[in-house]
């Protein structure tokens, strides 16, 4: 009886509307989810332009890259999302008011894409080289033989034959990323977790909320790994593994 | 087309190499080699491991780059440097689409279909419009024997019809002329023939070819013109009655009879 009442409180805080805090946890997953996915799709974007980069770019921009996967592989994301955020909007700022501008506020989707994105694209770039130097040098050298551009070979011949053997890395980050949203709760972005821990402290219901905000961040997971199995077979095409 | 070897001298020069050099580091690979196929000729190279045969192949459409000398295609030098880079790329990708190239180890693309490998470049570089360029390529499938494979991935195929799907995808592009580097080398030995036979039908129609080849019974029957490499020279060189039937060179002699 008692295990039933504490059950039925507990869901009554969950719950969607007032006084149940239900559509605050869902807007801090919407958010988490939003910011997710830009900062995995700006971290794409910067891992491909950083892995071609790296592997066929003159030597100017493969120190620089190697500069940049290596100053964000080696500093702690709380501290770099405290730089870039703090930093980036204070440079954007002075900039601003040097050229007699208003301040402007940063909003927090965005910093919070740019910021995860940047980080990303450090940790993309090095599974998308892995990936592409699993590609058999023979298939690149056909399409170069027939006259293909750089381009078109990257586009048409790299890049999906590198797919099987970036899908599992880019899997992981993607799982980074959806928990490194979590972080963003320094700078105050409200995310899935800022949401429950603002709603435990007002009810002091902490286990209720961290509970909710833990079993929600599962059920990212599960739905991802589904996604990502698919997109698995589908990249396999044409191997004896992924079937015909 | 060109039966009469007595005209020879009036076809016009399909591939022409002068002098070509090529270094990988301090190791001279090629040391000033020569070579002209006229239309509708077929160039076998041959020669020891290492000679260079693949490296003087591969120059001709600068898969490697040159270290000196210089490379016609059509009547067309190819632009380079002084140190023998290609110095403009639009030029070589255009010739380039006019050399059909068979590798060793086939390397068809392994996340397309057979047909899809065949139309690949003419739809996407030629522009050729995709019904023509799929027509044309069940025509050519067809002549190679695997009319029935089109939808098959290459990973699905024996080594032989790897081989012969990848002349039919080379042969796509409507190639001026056709490069093979050792095509039947990776094969099992019962499925050489059938790759062979392919190899032998277009010289037989008078497709311009030069030909990295193992195979010196072979290259004897389909060559016009045999060149036999050695640590980077054209050692001997002539029509195959002459390199074969009475090589000069003691090099030559001692090659031939330990490849039997
Ligand atoms: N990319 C490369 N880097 C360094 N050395 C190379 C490279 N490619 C070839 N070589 C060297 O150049 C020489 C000639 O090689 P090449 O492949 O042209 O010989 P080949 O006549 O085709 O031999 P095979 O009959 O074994 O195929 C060899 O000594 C080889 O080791
Ligand atoms: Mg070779």
């Amino acid at each position: 009886m008692a295990d039933g009442s504490a059950l039925s409180a507990s869901l009554d805080l969950l719950a969607y509307s007032p006084p149940g805090w239900g559509a605050n946890l869902l807007r801090g997953l919407g958010n988490t989810v939003l910011i997710a996915l830009g900062a995995y799709g700006v971290g794409m974007f910067l891992g491909t332009l950083g892995a071609f980069g790296k592997l066929y770019g003159g030597p100017l921009t493969r120190d620089l890259l190697g500069l940049y996967t290596t100053l964000v592989r080696a500093i702690p994301e709380l501290v770099l999302i405290l730089i870039l955020y703090f930093a980036v909007t204070d440079l954007v700022n002075q900039a601003l008011l040097s050229m007699g501008y208003e301040r402007i506020q940063i909003s927090g989707v965005a910093a919070g894409i740019m910021v995860l994105g940047v980080v990303q694209g450090a940790y993309a770039t090095e599974v998308l080289r892995g990936a592409i130097q699993s590609v058999p040098a023979g298939q690149i050298e056909a399409a170069r033989a027939m006259g293909m551009s750089p381009l078109l070979v990257a586009w048409r011949i790299t890049l999906p034959l590198m797919l099987p053997a970036a899908i599992p890395g880019m899997a992981n980050l993607w799982m980074i990323v959806t928990k490194d949203t979590a972080l963003l709760a320094v700078v105050g972005f409200n995310e899935l977790v800022q949401e429950s821990r603002q709603a435990a402290g007002t009810t002091k219901a902490f286990f209720t909320f961290f509970m909710a905000a833990g079993v929600l961040f599962l059920a990212m997971s599960l739905v991802s790994n589904q996604v990502f199995a698919r997109i698995e077979a589908w990249a396999s095409k044409g191997t004896k593994r992924g079937g015909i | 087309m060109f039966d009469d070897k007595t005209a020879k001298a009036q076809r016009p020069v399909a591939i022409r190499v002068e002098g070509l050099r090529k270094s990988f580091g301090s190791h001279e690979v090629l040391k000033g080699v020569s070579l002209t196929a006229r239309e509708g000729d077929v160039v076998a190279i041959i020669g020891g491991s290492g000679s260079g045969k693949s490296t003087m192949l591969r120059c001709i459409n600068f898969l490697e780059t040159p270290s000196g000398g210089q490379i016609e295609i059509g009547g067309e030098a190819v632009a380079m440097n002084a140190a023998g880079a290609p110095t403009d790329r639009r030029q070589l990708e255009r010739l380039r689409q006019s050399l059909g190239m068979v590798f060793q180890s086939f390397n068809l693309w392994t996340h397309m279909t057979v047909l899809e490998n065949l139309i690949e470049v003419p739809v996407h570089v030629l522009k050729t419009p995709r019904p023509q360029a799929v027509e044309t390529a069940r025509t050519l499938l067809a002549r190679v024997g695997l009319a029935e494979k089109e939808a098959a991935y290459p990973a699905f195929l024996s080594g032989g019809q790897q081989q012969r799907a990848a002349i039919a995808r080379a042969l796509a592009i409507g190639p001026k002329a056709m490069l093979f580097d050792e095509p039947t080398s990776a094969l099992d030995p019962e499925l050489v023939g059938e790759v062979l036979a392919v190899i032998r039908a277009l010289a037989d129609e008078g497709r311009t070819m030069i030909l990295v080849t193992h195979e010196m019974k072979f290259a004897r029957e389909v060559a016009d013109h045999v060149i036999y490499l050695h640590n980077g020279v054209i050692e001997e060189e002539g029509p195959p009655s002459a390199v074969f039937g009475a090589p000069q060179s003691a090099r030559l002699k001692q090659f031939l009879s330990s490849v039997g």
